[in-house]
């Protein structure tokens, strides 16, 4: 053993090799408790110099003047204590080297907020290795730990076969569990780099190539490791930036407006046409911003970045740009999800949660539980909770639509978190769309926008000059109460401010433009009142609009045809709407004059009159 | 439609940028120390990066009336240059009562402990008076704003030094500023903690993952000015780390320029000397971990 140490230390150890210099690659290290994660960190860090001199021996000492075995386990603790050193290694993580490149093992194993810690990790990890004791075979934690690597979407797996020695170092075994953890891998869709089978405790096949395994040609742990590819930013994707902020800092004259955000995917140019979504405006690319680089014309996946638009359009932080001639992402209110979850307190339907998704985050409801797994055989189990290590597939139902794309499709925009109270519970990828009941709306909304032929004259410069934003008021609450009255009111009091405003009753339309259609179809006069509300809104227009008795659907319908941020809905009477979706409640019998005050303070307080 | 391939530098400013928006987008009373050393000044520079050329929060400098008169010349240099809404705070009680080690009897730690861990704490929290850099009068006036600063974006990095290596890049605190190590949110997907129980407080690190080496060539690539104590200046020695001058001191080296500096770390002339190594305190029993714990940065 001591041979194979000194042998490895002269091939890969260089005591003038300076780790700095190096590329660097993080990596996970997982398997159930006791496969050998700490004995395989342990080696590693011996096999490849990296350790603090005389370390080991002083370690080995200690055990032996305890009369207890030596364990890399101890060697780790060690380390841990070694205060000197704090830069070589810690808890959360330590490094060794190659000839290639450098290895930064996060989060060295047996802490006990393991998963916490491996999942944060991981989350940045670029390759993992996974254990499994070739003794005791395929055990619970193996399987869990491989799920989550796949959701995590860590591409790079090795799959270790540990303890070789306690089977003979037989090939039947080793190729058993090759075929028995293949075949799980596979159900969850990760395809494995290598299996390899190794026995850590004694070094083989770790940095060097074992003669006890003649019959096993592929690479060693550390050959292995040094085949792994470092990601570089997916750049010949779709383009997808959320955005982060929208930045106006007048300091210095500044007058850019600049919408700020990291390019997950894809790359931008200036003049390319962008759609916000879920949001649906359209707009161009007028400049790509920075600070201290030159200028420049696009800029592609991996970069933080800004850009000003041709107009000044209102958007926030949340929706996803994309481009207008590539693939969209989806929307809607409605995901099918895989999950897990880290939380002590069990995740459960009825509660209200945040999910946060790119730079947005909405309010989520469980909707449905369709099963949760048993990590151990992927049987699923009905429960109706999930609980904290489970993991499971759900239905999640959003309170406004999230633009997303399928994690098959864009990681960057396919995955999520949700928050419990104050904490990040759970994570998971959005295994696929479910149409929700304003898809086909939403369908013809996208379409609208994207053929729209706009004026020279554009919204920015409208508001501008009529002094205020374009916004959608709806009034609506039970037939008797009065409505019209105090409809009619906010647009005398905003026409008499100087604002171009129009009071819009359902019925108006009745006899004009819905002259075709079946007083039944309730849903379609809706629909065309949003679709004129739509017209005169783009035309600059505060519009003011009445109608009754409608309900949750009819409203978020209306949001979707115009605009969300643009909709203020006010509820007259008793409100039975769904919790958050009304933004001003006024009482049947209040004096008008004072609810045109309270709407006019929530307009103010929204901007619209800040141009 | 391949661009040129983003370097590690390239890479590090990306994630660093993203961080620093989050944090401006998620936290209302939100300030950035300056140390005046390199990290936090790169810090600095990255935030222009991601404001582009715009600082929308104060930096905030804890002055302890011992620092190198180069460093405060500089801070005050760059604070009018960049229109900075420059911030300071100090603990006067201790130096007009001696209670220091320069000018007392009191050891190195408790010394720390005073002029920058207390200042540190009461500086944020409002409670001690601070000092605003007056751009029409170009000096400082005492601060009206007797607001907590809850969010605090610091220029720690895990290289550094081992206990800063379990920190996440959003690291809440409670009340008291203790820091639960055990007990970390999960970070995944660029998904930081930004909800919070009312009076928590929460640092930010946007430099977690730069080593002293990318400090370096990022300073070389970008050319930020550094206070010229990093450098040589013909005693063949210099500073690698900036303190107060009665417990800071240089190390042995040539280097007379970022690129010598750089030159000079690549050949691993540091690789087993801890980079805090000049400061004193850090050796004394329990170091820099205590004062970590009682709310050092
Ligand atoms: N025989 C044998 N024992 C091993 C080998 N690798 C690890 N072990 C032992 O397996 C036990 C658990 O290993 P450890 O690394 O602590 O597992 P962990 O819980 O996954 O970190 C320890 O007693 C190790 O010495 C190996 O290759 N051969």
């Amino acid at each position: 053993m001591e041979n194979l140490i000194d042998k490895a230390k002269k091939l890969f150890g260089g005591e003038t090799m300076n780790i700095d210099l190096m590329p660097k690659m993080n990596i996970v290290v997982v398997g159930h408790v006791d496969h050998g994660k700490s004995t395989l960190v342990g080696r590693l860090l011996a096999d490849t110099d990296s350790l603090p001199q005389g370390k080991l021996d002083q370690v080995k000492a200690d055990c032996q003047r305890n009369a207890k075995p030596f364990e890399y386990a101890f060697l780790l603790d060690a380390l841990k204590d070694e205060r000197a050193q704090g830069i070589t290694i810690d808890t959360a993580r330590c490094f060794f080297k190659s000839k290639k490149r450098q290895y930064i093992i996060i989060d060295a194993p047996g802490h006990i907020e393991f998963l916490k810690n491996m999942v944060s990790g991981a989350a940045r990890a670029e390759a993992a290795l996974l254990l499994i004791d070739a003794k005791e075979g395929i055990r619970e934690n193996s399987k869990r730990h491989g799920y989550l690597l796949s959701m995590l979407g860590i591409k790079q797996i090795t799959v270790c076969v540990n303890k070789m020695d306690l089977v003979s170092y037989s090939e039947e075994v080793f190729n058993q569990i090759e075929k028995d953890y293949r075949a799980f891998l596979q159900q969850i869709g990760v395809v494995p780099e290598q299996f390899i089978p190794i026995a850590a405790f004694h070094g083989d096949n770790m940095v060097l190539k074992s003669d006890k395994m003649p019959w096993y040609k592929g690479p060693s742990i550390l050959e292995m490791l040094d085949q792994f590819k470092k990601a570089q930013p997916p750049e010949n994707q779709v383009f997808r930036m959320p955005v982060q902020s929208i930045y106006k800092f007048t300091a210095d004259g500044d007058d850019r407006r600049i919408i700020a955000g990291k390019v997950e995917t894809g790359k931008i140019s200036a003049g390319d046409d962008v759609i916000f979504l879920p949001s649906n405006k359209r707009c161009k690319v007028k400049t790509i911003e920075g600070f201290n680089i030159p200028a420049q014309k696009s800029v592609a996946a991996g970069h933080s970045t800004g850009v000003t638009l041709t107009e000044e359009l209102y958007l926030q932080r949340g929706d996803i740009m994309c481009k207008l001639d590539e693939t969209l992402p989806q929307v809607s209110s409605l995901l099918q999800v895989k999950l897990f979850w880290m939380n002590k307190r069990p995740l459960v339907m009825g509660k209200e949660y945040k999910l946060k998704i790119g730079t947005a985050k909405v309010s989520v409801y469980v909707k449905k539980i369709n099963h949760v797994l048993d990590a151990s055989n992927l049987n699923s189990a009905q429960k109706t909770q999930v609980e904290r290590h489970d993991v499971a597939e759900l239905v999640l139902e959003t309170k406004t639509p999230v633009a997303f794309d399928l994690t098959g499709d864009i990681e960057a925009t396919g995955r999520f978190v949700i928050v419990d109270e104050y904490d990040i519970s759970g994570g998971g990828i959005i295994t696929s769309m479910i149409r929700d009941e304003q898809a086909d709306v939403r369908d013809q909304v996208v379409l609208r926008e994207q053929k729209w032929d706009f004026s020279i004259v554009d919204r920015g410069a409208r508001a501008k000059k009529y002094g205020h934003q374009p916004k959608f008021i709806l009034l609506t609450g039970k037939v008797g109460v009065d409505k019209k009255t105090i409809a009619k009111e906010i647009e005398k009091d905003l026409f008499e401010s100087g604002c171009k405003t129009y009071f819009l009753g359902i019925g108006n339309l009745l006899r004009g433009l819905d002259v075709d259609l079946d007083k039944k179809a309730r849903g379609e006069h809706i629909r065309r009142m949003g679709e004129v509300a739509h017209i005169w809104m783009d035309a600059g227009l505060i519009v003011v609009a009445t109608a009754s008795n409608l309900n949750d659907e009819e409203l978020r319908m209306l949001q979707e045809v115009v605009s969300r941020d643009q909709v203020m809905i006010v509820n007259v009477g008793k409100n039975e709407f769904r919790q958050g979706l009304v933004d001003v409640q006024l009482e049947a019998n209040a004096p008008a004059a004072e609810s045109v005050k309270k709407i006019r303070a929530l307009l103010t307080e929204q901007k619209v009159f800040a141009v | 439609m391949s661009t040129k391939e983003m370097n590690h530098l390239d890479k590090l400013e990306a994630q660093s940028v993203y961080i620093l928006r989050e944090a401006y987008a998620n936290f209302k009373s939100l300030v950035m120390l300056w140390s005046i050393g390199k990290d936090s000044t790169v810090l600095l520079w990255l935030a222009r990066k991601a404001f582009f050329s715009h600082v929308p929060f104060p930096l905030v400098h804890i002055d302890t009336n011992y620092k190198i008169p180069e460093m405060i010349q500089y801070r005050d240099r760059l604070a009018l240059e960049y229109k900075l809404n420059m911030v300071y705070g100090q603990n006067t009680e201790a130096l007009k009562n001696k209670q220091t080690y320069p000018d007392g009897t009191i050891d190195r730690l408790s010394c720390c402990k005073n002029l920058k861990t207390d200042a540190l704490k009461n500086t944020l929290a409002g409670t001690w008076p601070r000092w605003r850099m007056d751009h029409n009068l170009k000096k400082y006036v005492p601060d009206e704003d007797k607001e907590p600063y809850t969010g605090v974006i610091v220029g720690a990095r895990a290289d550094e030094e081992g206990s800063r290596s379990k920190e996440r890049y959003f690291s809440p605190r409670d009340k008291y500023s203790d820091w639960d190590v055990g007990d970390q949110p999960p970070e995944l997907w660029n998904q930081f903690k930004t909800d919070f129980a009312p009076g928590t407080h929460i640092r930010i690190h946007p430099l977690l993952d730069w080593t002293e080496l990318d400090i370096w060539e990022y300073i070389e690539r970008e050319s930020i000015p550094v206070v010229p104590l990093y450098f040589d200046q013909g005693k063949g020695e210099r500073y690698r780390s900036l303190g107060c001058y009665p417990c800071t001191f240089p190390v042995k080296s040539t280097a007379k320029n970022i690129k010598e500096i750089i030159a000079e770390l690549k050949t691993g002339k540091f690789k087993n000397i801890a980079e805090r190594s000049g400061r004193a305190q850090d050796k004394e029993d329990g170091g820099l971990e205590t004062l970590r714990k009682q709310g050092y940065m």
